[in-house]
């Protein structure tokens, strides 16, 4: 269970959050929405652990441990995952190269035995077969020379691969055509199960059309203002966020 | 590469096992006393039993040495050498060696220890006991401190006319090859630090793959520095004689002392018409510790020679290692549709030094020639490319593509790119390219947030960075290389 | 181990005397800085000589013809026959006119120069403006590792001296003419040095033009100081044409204080042996510079083009790109380098030579240099040699187009994308002009 209890988070001196609070059960879809610069992919980085992002007041506790206390990796460890609005490109590295660092570094800092080449691969295979995934873009550096549905599609493969205990996703529409969209939001849904817990973060309702959440959060002006179930995408989709003192068209 | 205590004790095995061949059993003295003049070099080749063209060869190189002075052009910095205080010749006593585990730094053993994976030296002298009947992937030649002490495999290589052996053995049983090509492609008055090898070189490999011969195994050196205050000056030449192909592996290893020792090679390639030799080199000598105290000075000539139509040199180098490093490995590409490569990734951190690069004279006609240089500079190291791609009136439709890259990691480290283009023929096409840049946060946090700790994120990251050099090294060699990377550059970030 | 400057390993001086015989004559200096830096100069130069190509600046350019004439000076009082402008027919502007190196005010006017601008010779400068002299005078260019720097130095007699005042914008380009004439049978040196200052926010555009009149062999040994104040612009245009017989040598040291622009465009043509220094100091956070050029050269011309961007402060840009045309037996050397000193963060620096070949004996060295003390910085620089494309000549040609004016055609294009880096379109068309010039002799 992730519990976030009044979150402050500055960037660059700026306040950013000013006291979120959410509850996060296993198993649930949480999707917050909410205008540019209402502060959602500061959350999702603060979360992560992004360095730069200051949290000055509030606490989230993970599983019972004091998240914010861990190094980001240790984060990925205990099973946070952030599918990146703007995926890194990292020359030269291959995608599989990349996945079996990080699927070991977990495991070891788990005290799970390493995977060795062969059994690696017999799990990437069946997760790339799962999502449709071409063994030609494992073999490709990460990221590099991506088309953008490409590389949430690469995402997606990687949290597959990492079966976090939580996964936030950040934007994961931005910049896909409607068939990226569904090929992503299918392999979303297909890891969704019972243990784990989701945070989809999104500007628009139509990526709640295809991955569809427990509950909906307004995120405006670094504070959750309102809470729903999915009904209140729907509504938004209607009024724009002009009821929470934002006109969307400035 | 580096050696663990067992690979210490194998050497130690195969040194104990040579001596039963006689080897340099008659010589009393095992190290020449310190100082340089022509009674040292007249020592050096009587304990070799040289003939009489070798040692006045070598007095010719002393004598122009003495009017010689240190090249100053390199961006590099160091006290002055005292040469009259180093030993130039050591031989290992039986016993010889590092005598326990005390004399290895514990530092050291845990960067050993780090890389987690058997060493390949290891396998390969472990190999050698009486591992002549197993398949074999790869025959070494070890030189520990001036001499060397094993040659693997060499009757399976003589059987397809492949000689493969130490130079001083070179120079009894094959006189005429040697004083056909030793010289003449870095001649005895080339530059300070090769003149001084000709003069003082102890041993080396020799090489000779006769006509039309595919060398069925990777050939391999492994050199080590272990005696205190010793300069090793070894000398390699290989000869691939026409259709031939060989791939040969380098690598060094020198354990730590606060002195700086220093390491003059030469190395010498021909490749005559339609031969490839290849050429591959993990550096990893002492660095020096994190202060700049001690290391190696790796003052090093190689130099190919494309002397035959359609020859192929194409140098592979990993430099990790050295306090100091002063390298060009070089094609001198005569023959017509010569090919010559330089791939190079060198790393530098805390207080290491390296001006590095390669020469590329084009002669012939459609002449090519590829240079990847992938330089990685940390902590308050220097690290400068230095490179010449010259095309002479001759060289119709030749070409080059260079391609430079520089990776810094810090505020106090430097990368230095000092390209020197010379075209005298209008139909030469070259192109240069080169790149600076730092490794970026976005990369960083990508990485850490599967999960991945930030050390281990630059070495990925760098290793991503280098993979086009990478892929050119023979694989058992490429894999060791990678660890390399990582290792080296520990301590520089975070 | 950073180095603005060059070492004077490889000099010679017993060279120097028949250099500095000639300025033996020379007036007193008004002011005591003026005698200072000339006795600094002739100590220096005196000391040194020429350069040889055993100095590492020099490897691609030996001054050994140089060395061998005995120079003497010019009256500089010849009559001249026409001045190159780049303003269209019939119109006049601010413009400084110098034959062999001495100022000619019968030919130059400032009219036309808002408030706050100072346009006037070296002389009148030290008359009239004792403190701006004092003030600037020698503090970019250093006599120390340069020779001719020290050599031009030991003259300082005569010049050009610009100051734009704070926030003061000059639209009309100021245009610097210096002809030279020469003696018959004699070779005659001039040291012209000019003092160029934009205070804060001040813009100014400058067009220097460089010809001979005649066939007289001459020697002119430029140095220019050029300071561009905070967030002040200076667009610096040159183009060098003089004859075959004369030598050119040229050394621009600019500082940019923060905020600043220096753009600098040299047009090399003329002239037995040509060689342009351009110093680009950022010496103030978010400065730029732009510096570029075409060489274009043949028979047995030489002509080198060397280059420093120097980044001292964080978010500096530089931005550098020269392309040349080497035919006959010509030869060019462009030696580039960028310097990104310890803390310069954040720099981007991009550098570009592509040289063309038109000829089995023509010759192109290149030395792109990179040296970085910061790690987040962006640099590049991208170095090309190489001929005319045979498949563009061959598309041409089938399109019924002679071998000669397709060859011209491609000539044209590959240079013509250099001087668009030219950002004033007067100077650029102008510039277009002696490109074509130069193109029509080819043929």
């Amino acid at each position: 269970m992730i519990e976030i209890k009044n979150l402050h988070a500055k960037v660059d001196g700026k306040d950013i959050l000013k006291g979120v609070d959410l509850t996060i059960r296993p198993g649930e879809v949480h999707a917050i929405m909410g205008p540019n610069g209402a502060g959602k992919s500061t959350l999702s980085y603060v979360l992560a652990g992004r360095e730069g992002y200051e949290v000055t007041d509030g606490s989230v506790t993970y599983y019972g441990k004091d998240l914010l206390a861990l190094e980001p990796e240790e984060r990925a460890a205990e099973g946070v995952f952030l599918a990146f609005q703007y995926p890194v490109e990292i020359p030269g590295v291959a995608n599989t190269t990349f996945l079996k660092t990080a699927i070991n570094a977990m495991r070891k800092h788990r005290g799970e035995k390493e995977l060795d080449a062969m059994q690696f691969l017999k799990i990437l295979r069946e997760k790339t077969k799962a999502l449709g995934m071409s063994d030609d873009m494992l073999k490709r550096a990460v990221n590099v020379g991506f088309s953008g549905g490409e590389k949430k599609r690469n995402e997606t493969l990687q949290m597959a691969i990492l079966e976090p205990k939580f996964a936030i996703l950040d934007e994961t529409d931005s910049g896909l055509d409607i068939d990226a969209l569904k090929i992503v939001a299918e392999g979303v849904n297909a890891l969704r199960s019972p243990e784990r817990s989701m945070l989809v973060i999104t500007h628009y309702q139509r990526l709640l059309d295809y991955i569809v959440p427990d509950f909906v959060h307004v995120l405006a002006a670094g504070r959750i203002v309102k809470s729903g179930g999915k009904e209140l995408a729907l509504e938004l989709e209607k009024n724009g966020y002009r009821d929470f003192g934002v006109d969307e068209a400035a | 590469m580096a050696a663990q205590p067992e690979t210490i004790d194998q050497v130690r095995a195969v040194t104990e096992q040579k001596y039963k061949y006689g080897f340099t059993t008659d010589i009393e003295s095992d190290v020449a006393p310190k100082g340089l003049n022509e009674d040292i070099v007249r020592f050096i080749s009587a304990k070799k039993n040289e003939p009489e063209w070798l040692l006045e060869w070598r007095l010719r190189a002393f004598r122009v040495w003495q009017t010689m002075e240190e090249p100053q052009w390199a961006a590099v910095s160091f006290p002055p050498i005292d040469y009259q205080d180093a030993h130039y010749y050591a031989a290992p006593k039986q016993k010889v060696g590092p005598k326990s585990l005390d004399e290895v730094d514990p530092e050291l053993l845990a960067t050993y220890a780090k890389l987690g994976i058997p060493l390949r030296e290891q396998e390969i002298l472990a190999g050698v006991e009486g591992s002549e009947g197993k398949s074999p992937s790869i025959a070494v030649d070890a030189v520990f401190d001036s001499v060397s002490v094993a040659t693997t495999f060499k009757a399976k290589l003589e059987e397809m006319g492949i000689i493969f052996c130490a130079i001083s053995e070179a120079v009894q049983k094959h006189p005429d090859l040697v004083k056909k090509y030793l010289g003449s492609v870095v001649p005895y008055t080339d530059n300070f630090y090769a003149t001084l090898n000709c003069a003082v070189f102890t041993d080396g490999s020799f090489v000779y793959i006769p006509k039309g011969v595919r060398c069925p195994m990777e050939l391999s050196t492994y050199f080590r520095i272990n005696q205190a205050n010793t300069g090793q000056f070894e000398r390699t030449l290989i000869i691939a004689d026409a259709g031939s192909y060989v791939s040969y592996l380098e690598g060094c290893t020198a354990p730590q002392r606060d002195e700086n020792q220093l390491h003059a090679a030469v190395v010498e390639l021909v490749a005559m018409d339609d031969a490839t030799i290849k050429y591959s080199t993990v550096q990893n000598w002492y660095p020096g510790n994190a202060e700049g105290v001690g290391g190696i000075y790796n003052f090093v000539t190689k130099r190919g020679a494309c002397r035959g139509k359609n020859s192929k040199i194409s140098w592979t180098q990993v430099e990790t290692g050295s306090a100091i490093t002063w390298k060009y490995p070089s094609c001198i590409l005569q023959g017509d549709n010569s090919v010559g490569e330089f791939y190079s990734v060198a790393i530098t951190n805390n207080r290491q030094q390296a001006d590095t690069g390669t020469k590329m004279i084009h002669i012939g006609k459609n002449t090519r020639s590829t240079i990847v240089s992938k330089g990685i500079s940390a902590g308050k190291a220097q690290q400068t490319y230095r490179g010449l791609v010259k095309i002479l009136p001759k060289a119709e439709g030749a070409r080059n593509h260079t391609q430079c890259d520089s990776l810094l990691i810090g505020d106090a480290c430097g990368a230095h790119t000092v390209p020197y283009i010379e075209s005298r023929n209008r139909s030469a096409r070259i192109e240069h390219e080169a790149t600076t840049a730092k490794i970026s946060d976005d990369q960083l946090f990508y990485c850490r947030q599967r999960g991945i700790s930030e050390e281990d994120a630059v070495s990925l990251i760098v290793n991503g960075f280098c993979k086009e050099v990478l892929k050119e090294l023979p694989m058992e060699f490429a894999v060791e290389a990678q660890k390399l990377v990582g290792i080296s550059l520990e301590g520089s970030v975070g | 181990m950073t180095t603005t400057g060059y070492s004077t390993r490889g000099a010679d001086p017993t060279t120097a005397p028949a250099f500095l015989a000639p300025l033996d004559g020379q007036s007193t200096a008004v002011l005591p800085v003026v005698a200072e830096l000339r006795a600094q100069g002739r100590a220096r130069f005196a000391a040194v000589g020429l350069p040889t190509i055993k100095n590492e600046a020099w490897r691609y350019t030996n001054l050994r013809d140089l060395a061998k004439l005995a120079v003497t000076t010019a009256s500089g009082d010849a009559p001249i026959d026409r001045l190159p402008t780049v303003r269209a027919d019939g119109q006049n502007g601010p413009r400084l006119v110098f034959v062999d190196g001495r100022f000619r005010a019968d030919l130059s006017t400032a009219d036309g120069l808002p408030d706050g601008v100072l346009l006037t010779d070296f002389a009148s400068a030290c008359q009239n403006h004792s403190g701006l002299i004092a003030e600037h005078l020698g503090r970019l260019a250093s006599a120390e590792d340069r020779p001719l720097v020290a050599l031009n130095s030991a003259d300082l007699t005569d010049g050009v001296v610009l100051r734009v005042a704070t926030g003061v914008s000059v639209d009309a380009p100021i245009e610097l003419v210096f002809v030279s004439v020469g003696r018959d049978g004699a070779t005659t040196a001039s040291h012209p040095r000019a003092l160029i200052v934009l205070e804060a926010g001040a813009r100014a555009v400058l067009v220097e033009h460089h010809v001979s009149q005649g066939d007289n062999a001459t020697l002119s040994n430029h140095v220019a100081e050029i300071t561009v104040g905070e967030g002040a612009t200076l667009h610096h245009c040159k183009a060098q044409r003089e004859n075959a017989a004369s030598f050119h040598l040229s050394h621009i040291a600019a500082s940019v204080a923060a905020g600043g622009c220096y753009d600098n465009f040299i047009l090399t043509i003329g002239a037995r042996l040509s060689r342009n220094e351009v110093v680009s100091a950022l010496n103030g956070g978010d400065a730029r510079t732009h510096v570029s050029g075409g060489y274009m050269v043949r028979g047995n011309q030489h002509a080198d083009i060397s280059t420093i961007i120097d980044h001292a402060q964080p978010n500096g840009t530089s931005r550098e790109v020269y392309k040349g045309v080497i035919d006959d037996s010509a030869r060019a050397a462009f030696q580039g380098k960028i310097i990104v000193r310890p803390h310069a963060q954040k720099t981007d620096g991009h550098q570009l030579n592509r040289a063309l070949l038109l000829s089995d004996s023509a010759e192109i060295d290149a030395k792109p240099e990179l040296e970085i003390h910061a790690d987040d910085v962006k640099c590049s620089h991208g170095c090309t040699a190489g001929e005319l494309d045979d498949a563009a000549l061959f598309y041409l040609r089938a399109r019924g187009i002679d071998k000669e004016t397709a060859r011209g055609l491609l000539i044209g294009a590959f240079l013509s994308d250099v001087l668009d880096e030219i950002a004033e379109a007067p100077i650029r068309e102008a510039f277009q002009g002696f490109v074509a010039g130069w193109l029509e002799e080819q043929r």
